[in-house]
């Protein structure tokens, strides 16, 4: 086991420029996805017929196909053929659509909104519907039903599935080495290319990984707990992953 | 030119379903071994004998918690390596080049195996207790306690389960084109290359990876019935 090439100040450079893009592409896939995931669950139960059945078809063929080719799709294909549309080369949001991180978030947005969507939309049936009619009969208004009943109810009880989903998120942030975007498992494969070490790189992302796993399930199971409404914790068995 | 797009897409058609087919092959062997690999897991995870437990614990959780890529490159470069090391110390100066496709199936299973661990533990676990102390009763031996009685009893609970990573382990082969094995993505990608259709041809692979999964959603759901026979709907 040779880790002398930590001491390189460029490894370090791109180690960490791996980790914080990492956690980057997390954190913004998390956010617009559940965003995602919420108006995808509610076309599917309260939208207009047609929307509803091209929610539902576009989250079987996200659900149903790999996610690398998906990312590959999207970067590879849609993105080479960006260039034909006349006009947009000039605009203003063209460094976004060459930018890699931009097709690497997308992709994972539309995953946690597809995956999450369903999870939501089984929660969200599951909230009795005499809460909802009680909401009504205090003369709250639909909006308010969703965002200060429905979705919190639907959220305590599909919590620990979300912890899940967030996981299998971080789990897939390497498949953007692919794409030529620096991610920790880009940065690896750099250092590996360049030392001829074969484990040693892989094995410390290994270990990076392995520990924000550990850290997403512990500050996750916290949330759990503290959450309005949520059953006392129970501790009896602490499972590392859901499942 | 759409002469030139169909033109292109016919040439490649063959290489692509061809690949395919090599998908399903390493899928379907990568699934079997996982099921024997996560039976062995659960057994160790559920023996009464401390070491293996811990052994089993520590194969699933440490498996679980690595993104499969890097898993697979990491396996592919150790297992290949392991295998030559240990031909040396055996048999002196034999070398074998272990093939793509061993390895493919090798490296999907081993990961296979630590998530079916945990779908084994829990539907064992889900068997009510008085059934075994039955079996064990009338003097049922450990094999036929297993193929009569926790077989049969754990199969409607695992199956969903099953099912849910065959989908998984379907979806995890595109991964081994990243280490330059011709499969379905794989083909899809040098075919896109070649041509320069990138979308037509991604969007093709996810299309026959969609027929894939869904063609076995299909099958699962007739496993489903069949291993629920005789239980009250849900």
């Amino acid at each position: 086991m040779d880790f002398s090439w930590l001491s390189d100040p460029f490894y370090q450079k791109a180690l960490w420029t791996g980790f914080v893009n990492t956690l980057w592409l997390v954190a913004v896939s998390a956010v617009c996805g559940f965003a995602l995931a919420v108006t995808f669950a509610m076309i599917r139960l309260r939208g207009p017929r047609p929307l509803a059945m091209l929610v539902t078809g576009l989250t079987t063929v996200v659900r149903g196909t790999p996610l690398l080719v998906q990312l590959f799709f999207f970067y590879d294909g849609v993105g080479r053929l960006l260039p034909e549309i006349p006009g947009l080369q000039e605009s203003l949001i063209w460094p976004l659509l060459r930018d890699p991180f931009f097709y690497g978030t997308l992709t994972f947005t539309l995953s946690v909104g597809a995956y999450t969507g369903e999870v939501l939309r089984g929660a969200l049936l599951s909230v009795p519907e005499g809460e909802l009619a009680a909401g009504r009969a205090f003369g709250l208004s639909p909006w308010q039903i969703l965002y200060r009943l429905w979705l919190p109810r639907a959220i305590q009880m599909c919590l620990p599935t979300l912890t899940g989903e967030l996981i299998l998120l971080l789990k897939s942030v390497p498949l953007v080495s692919t794409i030529a975007l620096m991610d920790l498992l880009k940065a690896a494969n750099m250092v590996r290319d360049e030392t001829f070490l074969v484990y040693e790189p892989l094995l410390l992302i290994a270990g990076i990984y392995l520990a924000l796993t550990l850290v997403l399930t512990s500050v996750m199971r916290l949330i759990e707990q503290r959450f309005p409404g949520a059953r006392p914790a129970t501790p009896k068995r602490r499972r590392l992953l859901p499942g | 030119m759409p002469s030139d797009h169909s033109n292109s897409l016919l040439e490649w058609l063959g290489p692509i379903l061809q690949g395919a087919l090599v998908t399903l092959e390493i899928a379907l062997l990568a699934y079997a071994i996982g099921l024997v690999l996560g039976l062995l897991g659960a057994t160790a995870r559920l023996s009464p004998w401390r070491p293996l437990r811990g052994l089993g614990t520590a194969y699933s959780t440490l498996v679980r918690a690595i993104p499969e890529l890097l898993l697979i490159i990491l396996l592919y470069y150790a297992g290949s390596q392991a295998l030559n090391a240990l031909l040396a110390k055996l048999g002196g100066d034999m070398h074998i080049e272990i093939s793509g496709f061993v390895t493919a199936v090798g490296v999907l299973a081993f990961v296979q195996g630590a998530y079916m661990t945990e779908v084994f533990r829990g539907a064992i676990q889900a068997i009510p207790k008085g059934q075994l102390e039955a079996a064990d009763a009338y003097g049922f031996s450990r094999p036929t306690r297993f193929y009569r009685i926790v077989l049969p009893g754990m199969l409607p609970n695992a199956l969903p389960g099953m099912s849910n990573l065959w989908l998984i382990l379907v979806k995890d082969t595109a991964l081994i084109s990243v280490i330059g094995f011709e499969e379905l993505f794989f083909t899809a990608q040098q075919a896109a290359a070649s041509t320069r259709d990138y979308a037509l041809f991604y969007a093709l692979a996810g299309a026959l990876y969609l027929v894939m999964t869904l063609g076995s959603n299909a099958l699962f759901a007739r496993a489903e019935r069949h291993v629920r026979r005789g239980q009250p709907s849900a």
